[in-house]
Formats: structure tokens, C-alpha cells, sequence
């Protein structure tokens, strides 16, 4: 049994809460500069522009990304072999965003459903824990924006409706966020499972590195041909009209029941923060 | 054509007359940020008779809750967030002569109605670039309601801060037009 200090695990998630906010990952700065490549949209190459820049000013100057450092959703990997102690695990994750927010200069923007008071230290996080094989611990840090997560829905289809229903329900889903959730977007799609697991794999969807396939090949073709749909609804860069409105569409996909098609979109906006950690 | 137009509040109607969907902005001098839960509690202050915290004729509000400044910084990341949720308080603010506002995303027809009734308009600035447009921010101060963090309203000093005409004095609309021009109907 490895033990593992849950002092390590605040560390990791303040760590990186502050890096998601402050440099874009790789893999989107690569989808930018292909995005302003392919733009035919004069106003959407200028879009691109800023979007790299705007990268390089939050990396080289100290300035989040967006104003909106997200809600932190933080999806952990515990291996069985591990055992966990100085305390609560998930009080250990709550304080590293308490202190990541805090000492990151990054904005709360978390508050109480009905009065609105803002809870002032960005938690609680949202926690998903996979218990899986083996003796390491793997944090993903997802600070999640509010507009764009505003455009996300969970459709109930039949099951007669099939791929062209689940099709229909993923560009409907685009086609009305328009410009609201700050396109060129990544759509995250959760196919399968319960209602709420359909919106779990959706969310899930969105931390694969950008631009990478998914591992199935036919799961893969069914992501190019949503991304080609979505993109044919000319919203592009900012929804003033453009080639690019998504850089990617990802899917993950599990069986359900008999009776149901759960089908999930999680629009993400282009400020695809995920940091990943293992402990 | 679009054209190139600095604007500097206080604006008159015939500033923002002069205005067509697509072409850019450059905002100067001094505008007002607040978002919902600051627009809830200054038509809250409309309702019960009593004096707004700032002056609305002729203003610009920038809809932001910018992340906070790092010690020696005016300010941390401000871009636009989504105008829709500020819909149902905006006609109100325009009726009492604000010019224009500042934000990303659609707006309702009341609003878009509200623009060409009583000549106003509606700038879109590129929603999650806010460390490029913080560097146009050169003063802030938070002028009321501080407790409610983020959503305070500040009193910004800008500098060309960059923006396109989404919704003009006209009843048009930027989002519609712009993306006709690249739809392809093969979409369902």
C-alpha cells in the first residue's frame, strides 16, 4: 500500500489551478495557429490573431487567460493500491483551490444559487473520483467557464431517433449557443449510460488532448462528421460568420438501457484550460 | 464598407447614429462595468425612486467581472461576458439614455428594439481575451457595491478598447448577417 499525504494533494491542485489559468496547453495553441490557417472569414483570422496573443500576453505577463477562471472541476484517477492520509482527501482539494484562487490573483466566481452571495474562495470544486488500478494518483484540474457551460444540454432521445437524432441534437445544441459561448468552441459529446452519466462522459470528452482522434476508429469517423456539421452552420470565430466555429468535436461513448439514447453536449469555450497532475 | 470610429463618452444620438453593424470601435475615456447581479440591484434602486450610483445619459456599460489585480497591476483579465442575461434589465437603462453597451453574444428583440427606438447600440468585444484587453484598461476603481466582489461596478479609464458594432440604431444584427454569409444548408 503506497501512502500518499493529502498536503501533496492541496499542493497539486493549487499548482494547477494557477497554471490552466495562465498558459494555454499546447495542444490549443496548435489548434489556434491551424484555426487562423483555415479561417476564410477575414474577421475570423482577426479573431485567431487576438486569441494567440492574448495566450502569449497571460503566459508572458501574469494575466489570466479569462476573466472567468472557472468553476474547478477536478477529475481524479486514485489507483487501489494508494492510501490517503493527513486528513480528508476531498477537503485537501477544496483547499488547494481556496489557495490557487487566492494566491493566483484568479477570479471567484462561485456563489449561492438563489441569493447569488459569492462564496469567496471559488469552492467548493466539483469532484469526480474514478477508483482504478494500481498504486498512483492522477489529478485533472479543469477550471470551467460559466458562458459556455450556460450552452450545454442532456437530451433524452428515443431510441428509434438513432445517429441521425443524436446528430441533429449536437448542431441544434451549437446552432443556439451561436456567439454566446465564445466560439471557435470545443463540443463535448456524451452518448450512452443514464442522464446524468451522458453529461459525465461529455465533460470527460473535453480533457483529451485537442485534436486527437478518439482511439476507435469509428467513434473517430463520427467526430469528423459532427465537426463538419457543426462547422457547415458558418457561426465561426466569435459568431460573426466564419469557417472555424469548432476546433474539435469529442466523443465518448457507453452502452444504455434498452429504452433510452441519452445524448450530452458540453460546449466548452476556446479558453480550454485542463491541467493534468500524478502523484 | 465597415469603418473605423473612436468613440469617448458622454455620446449624443447623433454618435452612435453614425454607427453600422461591422464596423469597429475604439472606446476612450471613461465607462462603467457591471453584470447581473449589479444590473438586479441598480433596477432595484430605479424601483424604489432612489439615485443610481453613477450617471446612465449618454454612457457606456462594459458587462465584465474582471479577475482581481496582482499588487501593482490596475487590473486583472477583463473580456465580455454573455449579454443575454442582462436582457430583461437593459431596455429600462436604455430608456434613461445609455448609449451603448459592451458585451459578447445575442441579444433579445426587446433590446435590438429598444436600440433603434431610442438610439443606442450594442458593441461585441472578443470574448475570452481578457489579458489583451486588460492591457486597454489604464485605471480602476470600484464605485459601488463591493460586496459583491466581481460583480461590483467599477469605473474603468480605457484606451482604444477594442470592439465591433453587433446591433446599430438600425434594427440589424452582425450575428445574423455574418453568419448567412457562411452557412452551408447541407446542415440539417
Amino acid at each position: 500500500m503506497r501512502q500518499i499525504e493529502v498536503a501533496k494533494v492541496t499542493q497539486a491542485v493549487k499548482e494547477a489551478a494557477i497554471a490552466a489559468n495562465y498558459e494555454a496547453g499546447e495542444d490549443l495553441l496548435r489548434a489556434l495557429a491551424r484555426g487562423a490557417a483555415a479561417e476564410e472569414s477575414e474577421a475570423g483570422r482577426e479573431i485567431f490573431r487576438q486569441l494567440l496573443e492574448n495566450a502569449r500576453i497571460a503566459r508572458e505577463e501574469r494575466v489570466p487567460m479569462c476573466q472567468d477562471c472557472g468553476l474547478a472541476v477536478v477529475f481524479v484517477e486514485l489507483g487501489q493500491d494508494v492510501h490517503l492520509v493527513g486528513g480528508s482527501f476531498e477537503m485537501a482539494i477544496h483547499e488547494g483551490v481556496r489557495q490557487g484562487y487566492g494566491e493566483g490573483y484568479l477570479r471567484k466566481s462561485l456563489c449561492h444559487p438563489l441569493t447569488r452571495a459569492n462564496t469567496g474562495d471559488n469552492t467548493p470544486a466539483v469532484i469526480y473520483t474514478e477508483i482504478v488500478a494500481g498504486d498512483s494518483l492522477k489529478l485533472t484540474v479543469v477550471p470551467k467557464g460559466g458562458g459556455s457551460e450556460n450552452m450545454s444540454r442532456v437530451h433524452m432521445l428515443k431510441p428509434a431517433e438513432g445517429w441521425a437524432g443524436v446528430k441533429e441534437k449536437v448542431v441544434a445544441t451549437v446552432r443556439e449557443a451561436g456567439p454566446n459561448p465564445c466560439p471557435p468552441i470545443i463540443v463535448g459529446v456524451g452518448i450512452g449510460g443514464t442522464f446524468e452519466r451522458a453529461a459525465l462522459l461529455s465533460k470527460k470528452a473535453l480533457i483529451r488532448e485537442l485534436g486527437l482522434p478518439h482511439a476507435d476508429p469509428e467513434l473517430a469517423k463520427l467526430e469528423r462528421e459532427l465537426l463538419l456539421a457543426v462547422n457547415d452552420l458558418g457561426i465561426g470565430p466569435q459568431g460573426l460568420g466564419g469557417r472555424i466555429t469548432a476546433l474539435a468535436v469529442q466523443l465518448l461513448m457507453q452502452p444504455c438501457h434498452i429504452a433510452s439514447l441519452p445524448v450530452a453536449v458540453n460546449i466548452q469555450c476556446h479558453a480550454s484550460r485542463h491541467q493534468e497532475v500524478i502523484l | 464598407m465597415s469603418k473605423t470610429v473612436k468613440l469617448v463618452p458622454p455620446l449624443t444620438d447623433a454618435d452612435v447614429m453614425v454607427l453600422s453593424i461591422g464596423d469597429k470601435v475604439l472606446v476612450s475615456g471613461v465607462i462603467y462595468t457591471a453584470r447581473d447581479a449589479a444590473h438586479k440591484r441598480l433596477l432595484d434602486l430605479l424601483e424604489a425612486g432612489k439615485p443610481l450610483p453613477m450617471e446612465i445619459k449618454g454612457q457606456i456599460l462594459y458587462y465584465v467581472g474582471p479577475s482581481p489585480a496582482r499588487p501593482g497591476m490596475v487590473i486583472g483579465a477583463a473580456g465580455p461576458t454573455t449579454a443575454y442575461r442582462m436582457d430583461s434589465y437593459a431596455p429600462t437603462l436604455i430608456r434613461l439614455g445609455l448609449k451603448a453597451m459592451i458585451g459578447k453574444g445575442k441579444r433579445s428583440p426587446e433590446v435590438i428594439a429598444a436600440l433603434q427606438e431610442f438610439k443606442a447600440v450594442y458593441l461585441g468585444a472578443t470574448g475570452g481575451a481578457g489579458a489583451l484587453i486588460s492591457q486597454c484598461i489604464k485605471d480602476a476603481k470600484v464605485i459601488a457595491f463591493p460586496e459583491l466582489g466581481p460583480e461590483a461596478i467599477h469605473r474603468l479609464e480605457v484606451e482604444d478598447l477594442p470592439a465591433i458594432v453587433i446591433n446599430d440604431c438600425q434594427g440589424r444584427d452582425l450575428y445574423e448577417i455574418g453568419v448567412a454569409q457562411y452557412r452551408r444548408t447541407t446542415t440539417p
